[in-house]
């Protein structure tokens, strides 16, 4: 990722269409422009059980107010983000919206990765190679329940980098890391050569620092979706405080 | 030559159609789950194939439905709705079963399956309560921690059961996301889960969810249609022309017709709820307006926008107001070995009275769409048919005195 600058990528997620189209669009320049080395693109579903409250709530605000996959895909299209866009979402949608075309239209707007989170790896095959045809790279999760067979397993198809959900449970913000994330990450790394970002409750600029020596990337998102919820320049100061976290 | 080879005894479990690989139903089923429940669920697996091809388990197990539950549930004669519906209609008397519902089959399964995996904290999704209520059951049997999910407006519909919940030792947790119902309790157990996965157990209430899920459940409830095939071969000495049963996510539909899968003579016929009427798009008919999607870990037929977001259920009968149903049954649709037909609110509740006025018995409003169906449907007079009468419908009362005006 940036390991020749010394320091750890910043990877903010934010949920596409929250709190509204307007102010989505405004979120997304800002975090670039405060220091994201890659950016998470939540593309909202009704029913993610793969997150926290936080996530939950910005989804259904962003679905109340019309947000779309076709809508999300223009959205990342014409703000021309200077920083990759990696989509975050849930498999529902994007078959709605068909895997083959998503994976075609997310490529013309820019996007350079898709994590489904519901998609675990292997599971459906043919998922996973018309995303890998179509040129996106395959973003996988690992989590601490992932044993080393299977491990072994999810690294082999994967591409962009590997995110390691650092401890059990949902996605949002908590006030402590795991202790066994550096093991883990450990383990990752005996298995493969590419990046390891480290998310799911991840929400100060302490836990950031801590992540930053043993990873390659910081994900943080409830957080940062909650501060957006109190304003641009809220949500920013924490952008701030994280970029300068990051550094080893 | 079908009469010929039904006598022959099987055991239940080759009667259902096992998921060919990988945990599917043709295309459908699946484990559409984050990453970090794959684990629990290969361990699931395991256990649950160890489970069954052990004998000592199966003896425990069909020990409690015996002396605990009550089964085998009879087969009833309809002598009053037969003579209305034209020819003769049989009820599998799951109403009869402890907690009055076929789901306590599957729960008293899935506590011992937690008892072998060593997990003493149990959850669960709730609609109606049923589940809720007879997972309760089980962990108190057991001195298993329990927690149920509930939706906060299922909660208000169904107080009574979220009391009894709580007098069988169990902590309701409401739900407040989304559409606050079954939907959004399911999403909330599987978070649950997610987090608390090395300790937990998650009991599912239907055949729904990842695999290996669909199959253990189908399996827990292929009592009720092992145990009907031999109760029609004693009694009319002959298979069913029919066999039909409500659904909504599938569970009590998928045990009856597990026993009959191969029997090709008898139409199978799972009835979904109408609910205002199809045109209104207030329904619950997964199979008969959804289209395939993902929904709670695995691949069916989903209540959907064309933009893939899932559409909230309608059905005045809790138990059906689910916006997916079970694998399996997306697959028997397809194949078309199962018909999958509907029934409006308003016959439910017509069934509701006509069961209660003919016969003596209240059926559940899951239960009545079945009964709906068949009354509304043609047969001749030298048919059998067996319904399966998935639950008793005291829960109901309330409600229904609610709907037509009346003081209770």
């Amino acid at each position: 990722m940036v390991r020749a600058e010394g320091r750890a990528a910043l990877i903010p997620y934010l949920t596409a269409g929250y709190p509204t189209l307007d102010a989505s669009r405004d979120a997304l320049r800002m975090v670039a422009e405060a220091g994201a080395d890659f950016i998470e693109v939540g593309i909202p579903f009704s029913d993610p059980l793969a997150d926290g409250p936080v996530i939950q709530r910005s989804s259904q605000v962003a679905l109340d107010a019309g947000m779309t996959v076709r809508k999300a895909l223009d959205m990342i299209r014409d703000l021309l983000l200077p920083v990759p866009v990696i989509v975050f979402s849930y498999l529902n949608p994007v078959m709605a919206y068909g895997v083959e075309r998503f994976t075609a239209d997310a490529r013309a707007a820019g996007v350079s990765g898709l994590l489904l989170t519901d998609v675990p790896a292997g599971e459906d095959t043919a998922i996973e190679q018309t995303v890998r045809k179509g040129g996106l790279d395959l973003i996988r999760l690992i989590a601490p329940t992932t044993v080393d067979r299977r491990l072994a397993e999810v690294v082999k198809g994967a591409s962009g980098f590997l995110y390691l959900i650092s401890r059990l449970g949902v996605t949002g913000a908590r006030t402590t890391i795991d202790a066994g994330a550096d093991r883990m990450i450990a383990r990752v790394r005996a298995a493969t050569t590419l990046p390891v970002a480290v998310g799911f409750g991840l929400a100060t600029a302490e836990q950031a620092r801590a992540v930053a020596r043993i990873a390659d990337g910081v994900v943080v998102g409830s957080a940062l979706v909650e501060r957006l919820g109190q304003g641009i320049e809220s949500a920013r100061a924490l952008m701030v405080e994280l970029r300068a976290a990051v550094v080893r | 030559m079908r009469q010929t080879k039904a006598g022959r005894r099987r055991s239940p479990r080759s009667a259902a159609a096992k998921p060919a690989s990988g945990g599917r139903f043709g295309k459908f089923g699946g484990r559409y789950v984050p990453e970090t429940l794959m684990a629990a669920l290969d361990e699931l697996t395991r256990i649950y194939e160890a489970a069954i091809a052990d004998r000592a388990f199966r003896s425990e197990l069909n020990d409690l439905l015996r002396t605990y539950s009550g089964r085998p549930t009879p087969l009833s004669d309809t002598p009053r709705l037969s003579d209305k519906v034209g020819c003769r209609v049989l009820l599998k008397r799951e109403d009869l079963n402890h907690t009055g519902a076929h789901k306590i089959n599957n729960t008293l399964g899935q506590v011992l399956l937690a008892r072998r995996m060593g997990k003493r904290r149990i959850i669960a999704e709730t609609g109606a309560g049923q589940h809720g209520v007879a997972t309760a059951t089980a962990c108190a049997r057991f001195g298993l921690e329990c927690v149920v999910y509930m939706g906060e407006e299922d909660m208000a519909r169904q107080g009574l059961n979220v009391y009894r919940m709580r007098v069988l030792g169990a902590t309701v947790v409401p739900v407040s996301s989304g559409t606050r119902t079954l939907k959004d309790a399911t999403n909330e157990a599987l978070r649950d889960w997610v987090t608390n996965v090395t300790t937990t157990h998650y009991v599912i209430g239907s055949v729904v969810g990842p695999d290996p899920f669909p199959r253990i459940v189908r399996d827990f409830q292929s009592v009720i249609g092992s145990e009907a095939r031999s109760q029609m071969l004693e009694r009319v000495g002959a298979l069913p022309a029919a066999v039909v049963a409500c659904v909504g996510g599938g569970s009590n539909a998928m045990g009856i017709f597990s026993g009959f899968i191969p029997d090709a003579s008898v139409r199978l016929v799972g009835v979904e709820a109408a609910g205002e009427g199809m045109a209104t798009g207030r329904h619950a008919a997964s199979l008969g307006a959804g289209r395939p999607g993902v929904l709670h870990g695995s691949l069916s037929y989903v209540l959907q926008s064309d933009d893939g977001q899932v559409m909230p259920a309608h059905s005045v009968s809790a138990g059906l107001d689910y916006p997916g149903v079970g694998p399996e049954h997306a697959h028997l649709k397809d194949s078309g070995r199962v018909a999958y037909v509907t029934a409006t609110d308003r016959e439910a509740l017509d069934a509701f009275h006509a069961l209660a006025r003919l016969e003596g018995i209240l059926p559940a409003l899951e239960s009545s769409h079945a009964i709906a169906w068949v009354m509304g449907a043609r047969w001749r007079a030298k048919d059998t048919v067996l319904i399966n009468l998935s639950g008793r419908g005291d829960k109901d009362v309330a409600h229904v005195a609610g709907l037509t005006g009346a003081r209770v």
